[in-house]
């Protein structure tokens, strides 16, 4: 029999990744940049504020774009609203991930329905960073467009004791799932 | 570098669209080998970030400079939405960074700044020595951060300020429910160290 594989199992080529960083503030920049190329990649790109970031995004294509929320000009949550346009863009599915000292339980859910993957609150850690990358690398989620959002799924799991109402009409969205890396490569092996 | 239009497969249903992506990162996963299994990305990027710790210091130092003047522009010109936001600003990346420039004492005090501007529903009636008192308790833990009692001047100071502003925001917010709601909430993040 076949060991299941893990995430202990697999790594990420940072090499093969391109990262874009769009913060107003130099330092945390520099910070991410450090961890970034810590991490092993090359390609990193940076930003100072939504509207150069958007202009970056679409220059620039990249695979994982890092953004802090409070900045000029327009903002993170902005940007992804921008970016999550559906033929707007060369790849409205990029992922998104969004860096900010704001934790409140109403900023999360905001940026969560903006379409935001993952989420991630300050002070910055290698580890939080790292693990936020290997979830939107090797467990990235299928996409959902309603009249009212377009993103990520927003649920990250099937409850089997849910007793609330289903907000979804059409009833067999819980069965569709993208199949995760891990078994992809299990697959292929 | 030409775009490259990014192919999905759709499943439509009766009020939405499932969408699953192409997935292009999947070149970047690999197998652990055994070559790679003594591999610490994590710990190789927390080594170059020790490496430019050396920079940490000036950098807090610029930033609580920065806070400074944003406070001497709304003395002078009074609470406009630009001095408002460069306040906020300051204090809100001094929230976000002291912990991990080694001063985590100090992101405290700002963040009570922060909700002191966020939650104020007309920042003029904000007290300025509040303000104050918010910008000097920064600057002060900061300061002095290489006493031995510095972590416990800095929570008491800090709690003092919190209670405070907080008690100013709940007078202020009485008529607003869901403001009330945030103030007194808890974050929906857990706590974590800049380690």
């Amino acid at each position: 029999m076949r060991p299941a594989l893990g995430i202990a199992m697999v790594r990420i080529d940072f090499n093969k990744l391109r990262f874009l960083v769009i913060d107003d503030n130099a330092h945390m920049r520099r910070i991410l940049r450090t961890l970034l190329l810590g991490f092993g990649s090359r390609d990193v790109y940076e930003a100072e504020d939504g509207a150069s970031g958007l202009e970056a995004f679409t220059h620039y294509i990249p695979d994982i774009v890092i953004t802090d929320w409070a900045m000029p000009i327009f903002d993170g949550l902005e940007l992804t609203h921008m970016i999550r346009q559906p033929g707007a863009n060369s790849n409205p599915y990029v992922a998104i991930i969004m860096l900010t000292g704001h934790s409140e339980k109403k900023r999360v859910m905001a940026a969560r329905d903006a379409g935001v993957t993952e989420f991630l609150a300050k002070p910055i850690s290698a580890k939080g960073l790292y693990q936020r990358i290997m979830n939107v690398v090797a467990n990235p989620r299928p996409f959902v467009k309603t009249k009212t959002y377009f993103g990520p799924d927003r649920r990250r799991s099937v409850s089997s004791s849910y007793v609330g109402p289903e907000r979804r009409k059409g009833g067999q969205a819980d069965m569709i799932r993208q199949a995760p890396l891990l078994e992809k490569i299990r697959t292929t092996d | 570098m030409p775009p490259r239009k990014t192919t999905a497969a759709v499943a439509t249903f009766g009020d939405h669209e499932v969408i699953t992506p192409e997935h292009g990162l999947r070149k970047a996963i690999a197998r652990k080998s055994a070559s790679s299994g003594e591999d610490d990305p994590v710990a190789r990027a927390e080594k170059a970030l020790a490496e430019l710790s050396g920079e940490f210091t000036s950098w807090m130092e610029s930033e609580c400079e920065r806070l400074d003047m944003a406070r001497r522009d709304v003395i002078s010109g009074g609470f406009t939405e630009t001095s408002k936001q460069a306040l906020f600003h300051a204090a809100h990346d001094i929230k976000g960074e002291a912990a991990t420039f080694g001063y985590p004492a100090v992101a405290s005090a700002a963040d009570s700044l922060c909700r002191l501007i966020e939650f104020s529903p007309d920042a003029t009636r904000i007290p300025m020595k509040l303000v104050d008192q918010h910008v000097d308790a920064v600057r002060a833990i900061h300061r002095e951060y290489a006493r031995s009692d510095a972590q416990e001047l800095a929570a008491r100071l800090t709690k003092r300020l919190r209670d405070v502003t907080d008690d100013f925001l709940v007078q202020q917010n009485r008529d607003r429910p869901e403001v009330l709601e945030q103030i007194r909430g808890p974050s929906l993040v857990p706590e974590q160290s800049a380690k």
